[in-house]
């Protein structure tokens, strides 16, 4: 099919001139946007490609876009949108939808536009990952030619299988020294001869006064101390699982290509995770905002409301991002527009005054767009979410009961209410996983630990199964560490076994050797 | 202009293939497992192809959600049902339907079983005679009109009678450019089969075992629709007496009383003579029994069998079901008056389990 058949028709454009009129008069600042349209057989296709024409070739897509184009046929979904944080930024149209959904969704598109590049979580993330996955994929291509078909899905659905284990945080944090890039630590080559630790310049008959033998003494301990102290490896335990592979595992050059093109689309991911309800809710609240003040003609209002509801909509009783975002961004808003906020609002707590509070200061504007800069869902929540919200939006906190084994409402008291809600945020609601020890045993064994808070520990069949794929990567025995109703195991798997033993456990210790665990 | 997806898509049903493949053998042992068999295709439930990841598991999990009820209210089971970063799904329990072709299934069988190609009878003297469009001509009619080559022949007479203005290609075909299709009739061997199912339905049969019938038939049938091109299904069940019914009845009938196993052969053997000349017929009989018959029987049945039934068909297979009821004597009956016999099949299926055994009893044969 000839490409141009996706750009968009006459109508479609000059709306687009008009709904990014709307969006910059409000102060939306956006990366220029180029809109498609496509059939729902090829917004399928892109959609099971992350949103991305051209990727590395894996059957995962090809699964992804069986379930969604199967979906679309029996009826049961419709991707209304889809927007790439790129720049330029790519957004596609669905070509049957009617005129009224192509406006809800540029003025939707504008939102995120503006949210990807102005979010300081995305400020690292690549603004030509649409090249960039393209050159991903024609690598990959250029390695199946070499290795085989068979060999390269091997390994890339290894990589796959530890595809969640990077720190999202490192983007913004230096945690380590970078490694040197001549080999040897300065210090350790200098050694004591040219410098003793702790000594200060001075003059020669001050010396005794400045430098005190005794304080030199005990620096130089301190740094014998320091050098004598075994080393471990990796010195810190480190959270990027991928990246230390990637530096010690025994890769070859193209498997080490490979899973460097896994974990940077990983991280280039990481965001949109990130700032699911931030994301949602902003560009929510703009479609909302530019639709019902400009562009909503009346006779279209019926189904506008209808559409709007439907996505705002949270059912059988799940928590819907778009939702909890646009009604957060509207409490910020109103709060900050009548001034409820500062140490006054605080210590004011008669129910009928807080009520009528509002000292009409009207930064609520304002206050979102700082927001919508320096938030990112976790943040975001824990910051903005208060009592009155939690009420009115009829929030409960649910956990699992393991006799009936059903979740059950459990509270719908803010603190416990908060507290499940940050925790299912916390690294995307994935476990927190680092390298412990990659000498384990002192054989070359890789250990893992599971820091698990919250008393949530791994689903046993899916760690094993997972292990054996990082056995594939690291070639000697590996471990992780997790717990297993409160009590801390160790799952292990060496190549042929599996072993869950549990570590420290009250009584004896037992060991029970199984195959793998059916799932 | 070939996709990336499908690409994708194509490895990815190589997997699910793969995984049916591999589990063939419950899916026959189990034949709930085969869902609506709507036409060409069957749909199979399989479990859902996951990359597998550390995630949490569902001890001391929870979300939060939003809506009315009280505190100790379940909101719902396993772990799919949870809120913002909780929508991990669980295999095993996630089942996914993927529709495979009868054809392809019954390949996957047959290399699974290793079941041999049928070599039908008679095939040098059935021939049909099928159309297949190879040539063009100058004459025909005009629905028929080859579009390509008569522009190329308008072209070529243009370019060759100097008439041809590169600048302004203009061509217009007259008469005598026009190009039709045309046919030529081949000659292609026709393979026709009919297969008799004979089932006993007397009160010792119970509804387990017709349960193991109908899940061998239906493999049984696939496999035989994969090898003939024509195959056409009768039915026959019998107590003492013998009647032709419809596939439905055929599974769904009771009886009580005695067994005549002679009055079903007698039967079958009447409907090859009137309906399928042998020369152009490959006569199957598929006959389930608990091996009970009616002592006085026998002799008839093996001059039956001897005399009228086998000399015409390609195979008959006897199956025993095994039940608690029967004494399974017929199969010794049969093993003992026709040991040897290439164009007899026996086997005995015990449970669910048997069936696999026995389907490859009784197509392994290659008759």
């Amino acid at each position: 099919m000839p490409w141009d058949t996706h750009l968009l028709p006459p109508e479609l454009r000059d709306l687009q001139v008009v709904i990014e009129g709307h969006a910059r008069s409000y102060g939306l600042d956006f990366y220029p946007t180029i809109f498609e349209v496509l059939d729902y057989d090829e917004l399928s296709e892109i959609a099971s490609l992350g949103g991305f024409p051209v990727r590395y070739p894996h059957w995962r897509f090809g699964m992804e876009y069986d379930q969604l184009s199967k979906g679309y046929r029996y009826g049961l979904q419709k991707i209304y949108e889809m927007v790439i944080n790129n720049d330029p930024c790519y957004a596609y149209l669905l070509r049957c939808n009617p005129l009224v959904d192509q406006k809800l969704v540029m003025a939707h598109v504008y939102g995120h536009n503006d949210f990807f590049k102005n979010n300081q979580f995305f400020a690292h993330t690549n603004r030509k990952m649409m090249d960039e996955m393209a050159n991903h994929g024609s690598r990959v291509r250029a390695i199946i030619d070499r290795e085989g078909e068979t060999a390269v899905e091997r390994f890339i659905d290894c990589c796959l299988s530890l595809e969640n284990l990077i720190d999202i945080h490192s983007p913004y944090i230096k945690r380590r020294k970078p490694p040197e890039r001549f080999g040897v630590d300065a210090a350790e080559q200098g050694g004591e001869a040219s410098h003793t630790p702790g000594r200060l310049p001075s003059k020669q008959y001050m010396d005794g006064f400045i430098n005190p033998p005794e304080t030199l003494r005990a620096e130089a301990e301190k740094s014998r101390a320091e050098r004598d102290r075994p080393r471990r490896f990796p010195e810190e335990p480190e959270r990027d699982v991928l990246l230390f592979l990637l530096e010690n595992a025994p890769l070859k050059p193209w498997q080490h290509d490979i899973l460097a093109i896994i974990r940077d689309e990983a991280y280039y991911f990481a965001p949109q995770g990130q700032t699911k309800i931030m994301n949602e809710g902003w560009a929510s609240y703009w479609h909302s905002t530019i639709m019902t003040r400009h562009c909503l003609d009346p006779s279209e209002l019926i189904d506008y409301a209808d559409h709007h509801s439907g996505t705002m909509a949270m059912t059988g009783g799940r928590l819907n991002p778009y939702k909890i975002g646009i009604e957060l961004l509207r409490d910020i808003e109103q709060r900050w527009d009548r001034g409820q906020f500062g140490p006054e609002w605080q210590a004011c707590d008669d129910v009928q005054e807080r009520a009528r509070w509002d000292k009409a200061v009207g930064l609520g504007r304002q206050k979102i767009f700082e927001v919508r800069r320096v938030h990112n869902d976790i943040t975001f929540i824990d910051e903005f979410l208060t009592p009155e919200f939690c009420r009115r939006h009829k929030l409960f906190s649910f956990g699992f009961n393991d006799d009936a084994e059903t979740y059950e409402i459990e509270s719908r008291e803010f603190p416990k209410i908060k507290e499940r809600l940050l925790f299912s945020l916390t690294n995307f609601g994935q476990p927190i996983i680092r390298v412990r020890d990659a000498n384990y045993a002192n054989r070359g064994e890789l250990y893992l630990e599971h820091i698990a808070a919250n008393e949530v520990g791994l689903r046993f069949d899916f760690a094993q199964r997972t292990l054996e794929n990082l056995h594939r990567i690291w070639m000697r025995p590996v471990h992780i560490e997790t717990i297993d109703d409160e009590t801390p195991t160790l799952l292990s798997y060496d190549g042929t076994d599996h072993s869950v033993l549990p570590l420290a456990a009250p009584r004896r210790a037992r060991l029970v050797r199984s195959g793998r665990r059916e799932g | 202009m070939a996709r990336q997806i499908d690409r994708d898509l194509n490895r990815f049903r190589e997997i699910v293939r793969g995984r049916v493949k591999h589990d063939l053998r419950k899916y026959i042992s189990q034949g709930e497992m085969i869902g609506r068999t709507g036409g060409e295709y069957v749909s199979i439930p399989i479990p859902r192809i996951e990359i597998p990841e550390f995630r949490y598991g569902s001890k001391n999990s929870g979300g939060v959600g939003s809506g009315p009820g009280e505190n100790g209210q379940a909101i719902g089971p396993g772990p799919n049902d949870g809120g913002v970063g909780q929508a991990g799904d669980a295999p095993g329990e996630h089942i996914m339907e993927v529709e495979i072709g009868l054809m392809e299934l019954a390949e996957m069988m047959g290399e699974q079983l290793r079941l041999p190609r049928i070599q039908p009878k008679g095939q040098s003297n059935i021939v049909d005679m099928k159309d297949r469009y190879t040539n063009v001509r100058q004459t025909g009619p005009e629905s028929l009109r080859h579009f390509k080559r008569t522009f190329k022949q308008a072209i070529k007479r243009q370019v060759a009678s100097g008439i041809y203005d590169p600048e302004n290609p203009l061509i217009v075909p007259i008469r005598e450019d026009r190009r039709y299709k045309s046919w030529t009739s081949l000659p292609t061997p026709r393979s026709a089969a009919v297969l008799i199912y004979v089932m006993d339905v007397s009160g010792s049969v119970t509804d387990e075992q017709k349960a193991i019938v109908r899940n061998e038939a239906f493999w049984i049938d696939t496999w035989m629709k994969s090898q003939f091109k024509d195959l056409e299904k009768r039915y026959v069940i019998h107590d003492t007496v013998a009647r032709e019914v419809d596939e439905h009845t055929f599974y769904h009938t009771r009886e009580s009383g005695g067994t005549r196993i002679s009055s079903a052969y007698k039967l079958a053997d009447e409907i090859v003579r009137k309906n399928y000349p042998l020369e152009d017929w490959n006569i199957y009989v598929m006959q389930f029994s608990d091996g009970d018959n009616w002592g006085e029987d026998n002799a008839q049945c093996v001059s039956l069998l001897r005399e009228n039934i086998l000399p015409a068909a390609n195979q008959l297979a006897y199956v025993q079901v095994h039940s608690p009821y029967g004494t399974g004597e017929f199969l010794r009956l049969l093993k003992s008056e026709f040991s040897g016999d290439e164009r007899l099949a026996l086997s005995e299926v015990r449970d669910r389990d048997g069936i696999m055994d026995s389907i490859r009893e009784v197509l392994g044969r290659g008759r």
